[in-house]
């Protein structure tokens, strides 16, 4: 575009000031909350409620509540808890997911079309609904109360949209690269072995957005493993709230250590994962 | 596959593949959807055992003194909460993508730390917004004395008219990050030629969004739509989190999720009830269904007559 006169140049420096002012409008309302609860984490008591918009400083910094929650919470079992469920479904639901992605993306057969269909339906009605009968299911399998009964629910949970996806991403591998594989006498399974690297990315983005999910659900937690022993991170913090509600400090910290870890790799991801989710619309 | 003959095989290295994939969601996902549907049309005897009631759980659900007023409360509500996340959330979703695909420093930026909260669990955040909330720690209502609207300030969650809208602007506040992601995405994926063509045959720039843009993005303002419903149907966690399983101040914050878990587990005096609970779940199935159905006759069909 050619800018003529004087008028369409300020005009649009005009614009992108009022982009700017919108989008730090919102960025503020985001982090702001996030922000006040780190904060005051970090204060005395007294300090929280004479001048909660305050940084700490010298005089107002205390890291109490830290010590009470240390002390007083499960916070490291659940910590544990989490991260067992959490990668141990994430495997299954990879590893599983990808198979049968290889399986529906490269061979036709008979009822091909079905099974894409029957498994595409857990995208859209929740897992939730099967409740009751899951609830029943597991007690009659002993896995009440174990971390194995929810890594089972997770792992159905996040295999449909990640064999839906993965589907999409492996049919647009060419057939003349599994062909020249298979005429090099690879079997079946060598070839997956050899797709499975190419959708490296994609893999990343879903292993990614299946956590998060996972990691932060308390539904399952709460009705099928809510032991002291197997409580998960989010299930332990509502109870320890709960239980410490008039406890500020302890609040506060609370708070910061259960969000602080999914923060951090959030950080650490965040690009690859909106990358991942606008390449991967592109293509589709 | 085909065979030498010509006919259709199933090779044996096809069941290792599927196998596990198909064992762990039919046994996890589908035989307990299913089972949970049929056991609405049974009743539990004290003796723990299922008998066949016909359509007895839904007549109850529908007219008894106890059950029926719970039942359309929470649905009245949980129509309301996504009315509110269509009417708030969507909109300022859209606003920010459109903002976020212009050209300028720090998009980047901005795009994380919008998204941010979306990753945190709804128990975190709703504890986060009820101490902001809170009259004691009184954050909020310095914050609006300080724009000038201090005497505004009430102890919303509190208050029966207050509580639902404002439960569901705080699920909007941590949400705005999906169809922000989802509108963008849409966005980027407009070719510039489109937007240049249209520009220089003198389209302004409402134009070029309303003609152009509008209709390109429809099939992702569809899928917005479908995912807010199933989400806010699906929902439990913030009500639970900050109302607990009674969803007060008297029942204003009920919605599907929780009623749900209040049949199923039992509240104060009242036992739970598996089939009870069963049928609140079948309703919210049908509810999903409808709006599923719904989003693939609307959207489905038109999709195809904007593709490029």
């Amino acid at each position: 575009m050619k800018f003529d006169n004087i008028k369409d140049v300020r005009r649009l420096r005009f614009r992108g000031l009022f982009q700017h002012i919108v989008l730090i409008f919102f960025s503020l309302i985001a982090l702001f909350p996030i922000a006040l609860i780190i904060m005051n984490s970090f204060k005395l008591k007294k300090y929280i409620f004479a001048a909660p918009f305050a940084l700490p400083n010298a005089k107002t910094f205390s890291l109490i509540g830290y010590e009470t929650v240390l002390q007083r919470s499960n916070l490291i079992i659940n910590f544990e808890n989490s991260i067992i469920v959490t990668v141990v479904s994430l495997f299954f639901i990879l590893f599983f997911g990808s198979m049968a992605a290889f399986a529906l993306s490269g061979y036709k057969f008979r009822g091909n079309a079905f099974l894409g269909f029957y498994l595409s339906i857990g995208i859209m009605i929740p897992i939730r609904l099967g409740t009751v009968s899951l609830l029943k299911l597991m007690s009659s399998l002993g896995l009440v109360n174990t971390l194995i009964g929810l890594i089972l629910i997770y792992i159905a949970q996040g295999l449909p949209l990640t064999i839906f996806i993965l589907t999409s991403f492996m049919s647009q591998i060419p057939d003349e690269l599994k062909d020249a594989g298979r005429i090099d006498g690879a079997s079946e399974y060598r070839i997956y072995s050899l797709v499975l690297p190419l959708v490296k990315p994609a893999i990343g983005a879903i292993g990614i957005f299946t956590m998060i999910p996972i990691w932060n659900d308390l539904w399952f937690p709460l009705i099928v493993a809510p032991s002291a022993r197997t409580a998960t991170i989010t299930l332990g913090v509502q109870q320890f709230l709960g239980q410490y509600v008039s406890d500020w400090n302890a609040v506060l910290s609370a708070l910061v250590l259960a969000m602080v870890p999914i923060l951090i790799l959030y950080l650490i991801f965040s690009r690859q994962m909106i990358r991942s989710v606008t390449a991967g619309a592109i293509k589709a | 596959m085909l065979d030498l003959h010509g006919r259709r095989t199933f090779p044996a290295f096809l069941v290792v593949f599927l196998g596990p994939a198909i064992v762990c969601y039919t046994l996890f996902m589908m035989y307990p959807l299913v089972e949970s549907l049929v056991l609405s049309f049974f009743s539990v005897q004290p003796d723990n055992s299922y008998v066949f009631s016909g359509f007895a759980n839904f007549v109850k659900l529908f007219t008894d003194s106890d059950m029926a007023p719970r039942f359309w409360g929470a649905l009245k509500n949980n129509l309301f909460f996504f009315f509110i996340h269509m009417l708030v959330q969507n909109p300022i979703g859209l606003l920010l993508a459109s903002l976020l695909v212009t050209k300028g420093k720090g998009r980047g930026f901005y795009r994380t730390v919008l998204f941010m909260p979306t990753v945190l669990s709804v128990v975190i955040i709703g504890f986060i917004w009820q101490l902001i909330l809170n009259p004691l720690w009184g954050v909020a209502e310095s914050m609006m004395r300080i724009v000038g609207l201090g005497k505004f300030f009430q102890p919303w969650l509190g208050l029966p008219e207050y509580a639902l809208p404002t439960t569901a602007l705080i699920s909007v506040w941590q949400f705005i990050g999906i169809p922000m992601i989802l509108f963008y995405t849409a966005l980027i994926g407009i070719p510039d030629e489109l937007i240049e063509a249209a520009v220089v045959d003198g389209c302004t720039e409402s134009q070029v969004f309303w003609r152009i843009k509008f209709p390109l993005i429809l099939p992702t303002i569809g899928i917005v739509s479908v995912l807010t419903f199933v989400g806010n149907f699906n929902a439990f966690d913030l009500i639970y989190t900050m109302k607990g399983a009674l969803a007060g101040p008297s029942y204003s914050t009920d919605i599907m999720g929780t009623l749900f878990y209040r049949t199923f587990f039992g509240q104060q005096l009242q036992l739970g009830n598996p089939s009870m609970g069963a049928t609140v779940a079948t309703m919210m199935f049908l509810i999903i269904l409808i709006g599923v159905l719904l989003y693939m006759f609307l959207f489905q069909r038109r999709v195809k007559t904007y593709q490029l």
